[in-house]
């Protein structure tokens, strides 16, 4: 779906059914430098299963205009706008990595819009070393080989895709290839920077489901255990097999998990 | 602090697709030797079939075993994936069908194998998709040749039986300019010796058949998208960005992004023209791929050594192999294949048609037949052979003579390989 928001042309996927406010509505918040279709598979689902999907492309991401918003705070704005302008009051929240603080942010800031927030590949604090930020800052290839390579588990190069016939390292940097210089560092700036998440754990009233993957390089599930500590009534999923890219290396057990949390 | 690093290209070849089997570990690539797959539930059925899940339905769109050479070729190649077929000129041909309809337009080297020849000149124009026919050699008269309804630009790594080489930059880039893909046949060369997308190519394939199997037991193709090309921006590719009635009225685009192409390529190209490969066949290739980086600079330098046989040889007129610095595109090849210009090679026989049949029946080494990049060196007379089917003008233009000879090194000594040629060149010499 096209749409305009704060003026600018944006996009969300919606797995090609028209938006129905009367029904539950599930929002996709991708991670830094991706886009919608990272939750392919999941997206579809959902679309397919009776709930309003919206699989967004951030500003400057995918097929939606830039520039690329500077912090989490806005881009949470920025997807309540995303569900204003579809006249969707509430909805579940899905995010990976810098979407999962993204909807951590919303749901703070928006109890009222937040159903439930499901939150993927997540750490906080989120930081972001010095070199990749730094290779991130010259646009320089090794920032897009840093996020491929940590952003899967260790034996993704050498191991299957449960997606038949695809290169999970390839796709992620076909799809950063097609990135505006300066928006992975844009990115990456507002996750190393987000420092509102034990406050905004603090202030949570909807149910939260973590999944996490237990050989993630980027956010390791170690990252997330203050987070989790800080909100009492969250679950927590962890996916033996899979590394940062869950919904890619491990996209059965992921909706699985998503399925039991927002069914 | 140093980045993290990729897998190198040998471990790769030996691992890039496949974790030990979990039924039983086995280390090898298990033959999934299955036309279906049992569905967990009808819930799963229907979500696979919905493609909410991964996995595997029917052998025709993907199997397990076939699915390990895809994704082994795409981390050799670089690509997002690939499509396994049931030979290299299935895989040209899921590539045309994927992006166009009747109506299309092609622009072509026009240093083609023959059989590529065929299905462009002949074949496709029943179909309504038509090819002009270019020089390699001029990547402008690609552009010259772009109509409206262009939709690909194509060649070889290594054209043939000329060993023109492709100019893949300068054609890649008068390809994007004009919004089009540039799609390449990396048959020749393997990714051992070139990577046409670190070129600017944007879709590539390889009969498999040849040095990828390497040993001449298999027949079989794959075809690898990039990833980077930009369908939506392009605009002239309906196929894969307006809402499609034969799939469920998708967007492929929109749906899968980077994966666009292929995932049309499957769940069409598979499904309905099924040319798809055989799981025992994706084994014998994949057995191949294990060993290519030790094979591949073998061919060549064994290659190297009957060029420089050849080229001192009264009995040969020229040698076409573009490291030698009289062929057009020494310069070229040399910028572009600093590795090596593979194994697969012409050269003119003095005395013409009648000297090439006395040759080529005097060999005891080389085998006489109709294939190349096996590890047995292999000889074949393209006039009339391969390039049978082609008028004197095409054969004039694609660069072959009545007296051309083309030549597969394989992995024999060479110098077994030198003695034969020299014997049966002698032979050759008598009769004229």
């Amino acid at each position: 779906m096209q749409l305009q928001i704060d003026g600018k042309p944006a996009f969300a996927y919606t797995a090609a059914h028209a938006i129905d406010p009367a029904r539950p509505t599930i929002v996709f918040v991708h991670g830094a430098g991706l886009d919608h279709s990272w939750w392919g598979l999941q997206s579809r689902y959902f679309g397919y299963h009776g709930q309003n999907v919206l699989a967004l492309d951030l500003p400057a991401h995918g097929r939606s205009a830039g520039p690329a918003l500077g912090s989490v705070g806005e881009m949470a704005g920025w997807v309540k706008k995303l569900l204003e302008e579809n006249k969707i009051k509430a909805a579940a929240v899905v995010g990976h990595s810098m979407g999962a603080l993204i909807a951590l942010e919303f749901a703070a800031r928006y109890p009222e819009s937040t159903q439930k927030i499901a939150l993927i590949g997540v750490a906080y604090p989120m930081k972001v070393s010095e070199a990749f930020l730094d290779a991130a800052r010259r646009n320089d290839q090794a920032a897009y080989d840093m996020e491929t390579i940590w952003g899967h588990a260790p034996q993704v190069p050498l191991a299957g895709n449960p997606n038949p016939g695809m290169w999970m390292y390839g796709d992620t940097l076909a799809r950063l290839g097609r990135l505006a210089p300066g928006v992975l560092h844009t990115d990456l700036l507002a996750c190393n920077a987000y420092a509102g998440g034990m406050d905004a754990a603090a202030r949570l009233q909807c149910p939260v489901q973590f999944v996490l993957g237990a050989r993630d390089m980027m956010t390791p599930p170690r990252g997330a255990e203050e987070l989790i500590r800080k909100i009492e009534k969250s679950r927590s999923t962890r996916v033996a097999v899979s590394g940062h890219s869950l919904m890619a290396e491990a996209p059965d057990a992921t909706l699985d998990a998503l399925i039991e949390f927002l069914a | 602090m140093a980045g993290p690093k990729y897998p190198g290209f040998d471990t790769l070849a030996l691992h890039a697709g496949q974790s030990p089997d979990p039924a039983h570990g086995a280390r090898a690539v298990p033959i999934y030797q299955t036309t279906s797959y049992v569905f967990r539930d009808a819930a799963h059925a229907a979500s696979l079939f919905n493609m909410e899940r991964a996995g595997h339905v029917y052998s025709r769109i993907s199997n397990p075993t076939v699915a390990v050479l895809e994704e082994r070729m795409a981390a050799l190649e670089g690509g997002v994936g690939a499509i396994a077929t049931a030979s290299g000129q299935a895989a040209l041909h899921l590539a045309i069908a994927t992006l166009m309809d009747a109506g299309s337009h092609i622009v072509a080297s026009a240093a083609l194998y023959g059989g590529s020849h065929n299905l462009l000149g002949y074949t496709l124009k029943r179909f309504g998709i038509e090819t002009t026919f270019v020089a390699p050699r001029s990547p402008g008269d690609f552009q010259k040749a772009i109509k409206p309804n262009t939709r690909l630009l194509f060649g070889e790594t290594l054209g043939n039986p000329g060993l023109d080489v492709l100019d893949i930059p300068a054609v890649a880039k008068i390809a994007h300019d004009a919004g089009l893909p540039l799609l390449v046949d990396a048959t020749f060369t393997t990714p051992f010796l070139v990577k046409p997308f670190e070129l600017g190519a944007d879709l590539l394939y390889h009969s498999a058949t040849k040095f990828l199997g390497g040993h001449g037991v298999a027949i079989g193709g794959v075809l690898v998208d990039a990833g980077r090309f930009d369908w939506e921006k392009s605009g002239k590719f309906a196929q894969l960005t307006a809402p499609y009635a034969g799939f469920h009225d998708m967007d492929f685009e929109e749906e899968s992004g980077t994966r666009a192409f292929l995932l049309r390529a499957r769940r069409e190209g598979l499904r309905d023209f099924g040319a798809c490969m055989a799981p025992m066949t994706a084994f014998h290739i994949l057995q191949g791929i294990e060993t290519l980086h030790l094979r591949m600079p073998r061919h060549v330098e064994s290659a190297r050594k009957v060029v420089a046989f050849l080229s001192a040889n009264s009995a040969v007129e020229k040698v076409l192999y573009p490291e030698l610095p009289d062929h057009p595109d020494h310069r070229l090849a040399k910028k572009l294949l600093p590795s090596g210009c593979g194994a697969v090679f012409s050269f003119d026989l003095k005395g013409g048609r009648e000297a090439g049949r006395k040759f080529i029946e005097s060999l005891r080494v080389f085998s006489h037949l109709a294939n190349v990049g096996d590890a047995k060196s292999l000889v074949i007379h393209p006039a009339s052979t391969t390039h049978y089917r082609m008028a004197d003008a095409d054969l004039k233009k694609a660069g072959i003579g009545p007296g051309t000879i083309r030549l597969s090194i394989g992995l024999e000594d060479a110098a077994d390989l030198i003695q034969d040629l020299e014997r049966s060149l002698a032979v050759a010499a008598k009769a004229k």
